[in-house]
């Protein structure tokens, strides 16, 4: 597994290969740079730990100054930590390294991209979980038509069971989508290609992991 | 962001296709691709309108084929369009030539010149 850190620019299309439009997602990753490497013996786990985005140093806490400051890193906006990179190109990798595109990606490779999806604000279950709504609008019937229905039976068992599908809250969190492939890489502007889309707004962090 | 997006189609936009409006007769080179053998088709008639921006532009033909009147939607961009050849300048006073397809070949002859 080997990830790096990005930002969605938006979403365009391409001709590939065989001539067919592909819609893809424009992703400005990296250069990330390893803030610090976690080991099994130090830290219980093996992990390693990338910073995305220059940051005014002025802007940190303290404690955030002298973590970057113990890698000499220039100080990065987001960090984040990925478990395990594989390859001999990553066994070299010390703390201040910097990670870019065409380290990682390749056209064709199948990736994970991981961000916060758009968030919706309250929603009703229509919209939230896919119901269908009840009833028509005619027969005198009015109100119903993005309704939820029945939430559960009566005497028995007298109450609303946990995980009944209700509307709320919507949007807003993580969303991975999967299997998403590498159409093009762009080193000169750090940019990879992804077929297809995933959640999130534009200009937001994103996680793409190798399959 | 969005000069970024344009960089990053701007590469495969052609440079070599003449430039045509509605009205014009133009014919399309199509690369067809059966097996592994690839030939190319030809395509003429009365361009009806084009649409879009940038990679996404495309541009409807129109023919009467055999009696029936054709239209195919070509990308102007595609790799799968060898060339695009003007052939004939239309006199027309509107960007979509939908009102031909209700016209007989006289009246279109008419119509576009």
């Amino acid at each position: 597994m080997s990830a790096l850190l990005g930002k969605k620019v938006g979403m365009t299309g391409i001709f590939d290969a065989e001539g067919q439009y592909v819609p893809v997602t424009v992703i400005q990753a990296g250069p990330c740079y390893v803030t610090q490497i976690k080991t099994k013996a130090a830290d219980g786990y093996d992990a390693v730990q990338l910073g995305f985005e220059d940051i005014a140093e002025r802007k940190l806490t303290k404690p955030e100054k002298g973590h970057f400051a113990k890698t000499g890193v220039q100080p990065k906006r987001y960090v984040k930590e990925f478990r395990t990179f594989e390859g001999e190109k990553f066994a070299a990798l010390t703390p201040g390294s910097a990670i870019s595109v065409s380290d990682i990606f390749n056209e064709g490779d199948v990736v994970h991209v991981s961000s916060t999806s758009k968030g919706r604000g309250f929603q009703g279950v229509v919209k939230r979980h896919h119901f269908g709504g009840v009833g028509s609008t005619t027969h005198g019937q009015s109100d119903r038509v993005r309704a939820p229905g029945s939430i559960g039976a009566s005497s028995y068992p007298s109450r609303v069971f946990k995980g009944q599908r209700m509307g709320g809250r919507m949007g807003g969190t993580r969303v991975t989508t999967r299997n998403l492939r590498v159409m093009k890489v762009l080193p000169e502007q750090n940019l990879v290609l992804v077929s297809g889309s995933f959640a999130g707004s534009k200009n937001q962090v994103v996680e793409i992991v190798k399959a | 962001m969005e000069h970024i997006l344009r960089s990053v189609t701007s590469a495969q936009l052609r440079q070599d296709i003449p430039a045509f409006r509605a009205g014009d007769t133009v014919n399309v080179s199509v690369r067809v691709v059966e097996g592994d053998k690839e030939r190319i088709q030809h395509f003429e008639g009365i361009v009806m309108g084009r649409r879009g921006s940038g990679l996404n532009e495309t541009v409807t033909v129109r023919k009467i084929s055999n009696g029936v009147g054709v239209e195919r939607i070509f990308p102007l961009h595609s790799p799968r369009i060898a060339k695009i050849d003007f052939v004939k300048a239309g006199q027309v006073r509107r960007a979509k030539l939908y009102h031909l397809r209700a016209l007989g070949s006289k009246d279109v002859r008419r119509k576009t010149t």
